[in-house]
């Protein structure tokens, strides 16, 4: 393995683990207000790139049909919340998981009487060739990718800790009990940390879609790979949710280097290394949770 | 230890997720198509009796609808037509078509029925390899033929006495493509293919049939059917001093394929396999499909080909009918596979009447018989009948195909 070869697997795998980031940061928003592992996280990602093919097709400006899918998949995300997890906002943890399960299934099967079982492209949001960088090339799009995953982590981050909004959604999920005698509508704030969810899930797919293509079944790998990611950072730390999508999309690429049958492969065996190893991941702190 | 704990019970659940997704949940079926009643057609006398029952095992929903869905038609159209034509030996015909929904077991389920209660004579699909090679035994038993539209080499080697091909195999495919490569003087070639039954089986045909023209794999890579970049694959190849890259897979692995391609700035000429010969692959792959050659039947290109090949006017005819009866949709090498099946059944029951016994032995004579997939001569020891000149090659210039010379 030489220079410029090391350099594109570097390349390939930081633009991978970008989008891995963007996922575990959708668990993560749902997991920091609820409590809740949201396994419909890749279907929303699927929903992002989907509508904005739909969009583009109507003849939408690229940047409209871009945008316009985080809005319907927030209200998506919304609408899961609503219907499916508030109803049953007594049961345990457990259940709410399953129930995303559910959801999940039932968003891919939706898609697929919609959009139909063949992949779709989108066009890059940069025409143009990619860029030569060392004896490696860079895609346009890639940088898209990086920039825009670089942008919502410290969006995510300045949330999270400067909002009141973000507050009160660390508190929902520390001590929901506590939250609602502080006067936090705990309902809304978990309804909107879905909508969030949905809607970085949907960003995370409109900036996928013009590498990869999409189709009604992308989203159960990624969530598991955003999944690994997330457990692999520390489940509920957003920094961690950036360093282990990286870190995943680059073991995953060097490793796929080697031997290339088995690159998904390696995502597993980083999360059953963490969850031996270290649970808490790499930056987690092991969050106490005093209630459920 | 709290979180831990939730985290082990959260990836229990995804395991359960998982088998869930790969299992194959529910699939809806799509109503069964409106039975076409025999019609009076204008020069015929009206067939009359008992129907003879033909079965057909098509995957209506699930990953292989895109080839059950116009193999349905097809067959659909050509019941309708050859009923208003006086039938077969004065009798109607009866399609009787099950969705195997893409599952081994609803195939096996259909075969039983097919068998056992319906009685048909014959039987055509499935539409892919391993629901084929799942209910062969079934028909096998029972003494009735099957004639599959799936290639796997495995469904016509050995050769079962009651079990047929119409799909064009790997190994003809491989060898049509060899055959290019040596005439252009290609001598090191670098193998990149899915790493599902239809890659690793093209695989294995291009390491046979590679050293017996003079060439050499330099490097073999493969990839997962829902990969999302090549780049390393392709990364590797390029350091391995290939003169020709040669992808085996379906959509959308080798759009992808192309596409990082041209993003790395290879300029290796690449080509492909039958399972690109299709307009979504220009669809997915856009602009960096150009130049890609690959070997194709005839069907992708019918309105190119010249006055003397023979297939011409059956693929005309072909077109002409299922856009007629189709809204003018684009047909398909599969919906061809089923038009196959359906004219050599329907020539061997006039030649052997409906016992499904003589039916089989008749079939095994098909000599000739030009079909949209080629030209068919079967024999006891060969139930594809099929060579490499079923297949042309074909490129894609500014999105459009083109006969390659």
């Amino acid at each position: 393995m030489h220079g410029p070869e090391l350099l594109q697997y570097l390349i390939t795998g930081l633009t991978q683990g970008a989008i891995y980031a963007l996922v575990a940061a959708g668990f993560n928003l749902v997991y920091a207000a609820t409590g809740i592992i949201n396994f419909a996280q890749g279907e929303f990602v699927m929903l992002g790139g989907l509508l904005a093919v739909t969009f583009v097709a109507w003849h939408m400006p690229l940047a409209a049909a871009v945008l316009l899918p985080i809005l319907v998949v927030m209200a998506v995300g919304a609408a899961v919340h609503w219907f499916a997890i508030r109803p049953l906002r007594r049961a345990h943890v457990v259940t709410l998981i399953m129930i995303t399960i559910g959801v999940s299934v039932v968003l891919r099967g939706a898609a697929r009487l919609i959009w139909g079982a063949d992949s779709h492209p989108l066009p890059p949001f940069t025409p143009g060739d990619s860029i030569g960088l060392g004896g490696a090339t860079v895609q346009p799009q890639s940088l898209w990718i990086v920039g825009v995953t670089a942008v919502a982590g410290v969006a995510l981050a300045l949330f999270f800790r400067r909002t009141l909004m973000g507050r009160a959604m660390v508190a929902c999920a520390l001590n929901s009990r506590a939250a609602r005698l502080a006067g936090i509508r705990v309902d809304r704030m978990n309804m909107w940390a879905f909508a969030f969810a949905g809607g970085i899930g949907a960003l995370a797919g409109s900036v996928l879609t013009p590498m990869t293509f999409t189709s009604y079944d992308v989203g159960t790998l990624l969530a598991l790979k955003g999944f690994c990611a997330a457990v692999l950072g520390g489940i509920g730390n957003n920094m961690g949710a950036v360093l282990g999508g990286l870190i995943l999309g680059v073991v995953e690429s060097l490793g796929a280097g080697m031997f290339s049958g088995y690159k998904d492969a390696f995502a597993f065996v980083v999360l059953l290394l963490v969850l031996f190893l270290r649970p808490a991941g790499l930056l987690g702190v092991g969050l106490r949770r005093d209630d459920q | 230890m709290f979180q831990a704990r939730h985290l082990t019970v959260a990836v229990l659940l995804l395991a359960a997720a998982v088998v869930l997704v790969l299992g194959g949940c529910p699939k809806p079926t799509p109503p069964p198509p409106p039975p076409v009643g025999p019609a009076l057609g204008p020069t015929a006398q009206a067939p009359s009796g008992e129907p003879i029952k033909i079965g057909a095992i098509l995957s209506l929903s699930g990953p292989g609808a895109p080839l059950g869905t116009p193999e349905r038609d097809t067959l659909t159209m050509l019941e309708k037509s050859i009923n208003d034509a006086g039938g077969v030996n004065g009798r109607p015909l009866k399609v009787i078509v099950a969705d195997d929904q893409t599952d081994e077991n609803q195939a096996l389920a259909a075969a039983k029925r097919f068998v056992e209660s319906d009685k048909v004579v014959a039987c055509i699909g499935p539409s892919t390899s391993p629901t084929t090679l799942t209910i062969m035994p079934v028909f096998k038993k029972a003494e009735i033929p099957l004639i599959s539209c799936a290639a796997a080499v495995k469904i016509t080697q050995p050769v079962e006495k009651y079990v047929f091909s119409t799909a064009q195999p790997d190994v003809i495919a491989v060898a049509k493509l060899m055959d290019y490569l040596k005439a252009k003087g290609f001598k090191k070639l670098a193998v990149v293919a899915d790493s599902n039954a239809f890659g690793q089986s093209g695989v294995e045909a291009l390491e046979e049939q590679a050293p017996k023209n003079g060439m050499q794999i330099v490097r073999k890579e493969s990839f997962g059917s829902k990969d999302t970049s090549m780049t390393t694959q392709l990364t590797k190849i390029k350091g391995a001093g290939a003169d020709a890259i040669v992808c085996w897979g379906t959509n959308p692995g080798p759009a992808i394929v192309a596409k990082n391609a041209r993003e790395l700035k290879i300029t290796t000429p690449l080509f492909m396999s039958h399972g690109v010969s299709n307009a979504k692959f220009v669809e997915l792959a856009g602009p960096a499909a150009d130049g890609v050659i690959f070997p194709s039947g005839r069907i992708l290109v019918a309105d190119q080909l010249t006055d003397t090949d023979k297939q011409r006017s059956v693929l005309l005819e072909y077109t002409k009918a299922f856009q007629a009866a189709n809204e003018g949709k684009t047909p398909d090498h599969f919906g061809g596979h089923a038009w196959d099946a359906m004219h050599m059944i329907v020539a061997a029951l006039r030649s052997a009447g409906p016992d499904p016994k003589a039916l089989a032995a008749a079939l095994e004579q098909t000599r000739d018989f030009v079909g949209v997939g080629g030209i068919f001569n079967l024999s006891p020891t060969d139930h594809n009948g099929l060579t490499k000149d079923a297949f042309v090659l074909v490129t894609v210039k500014e999105g459009k195909w083109e006969i390659v010379k």
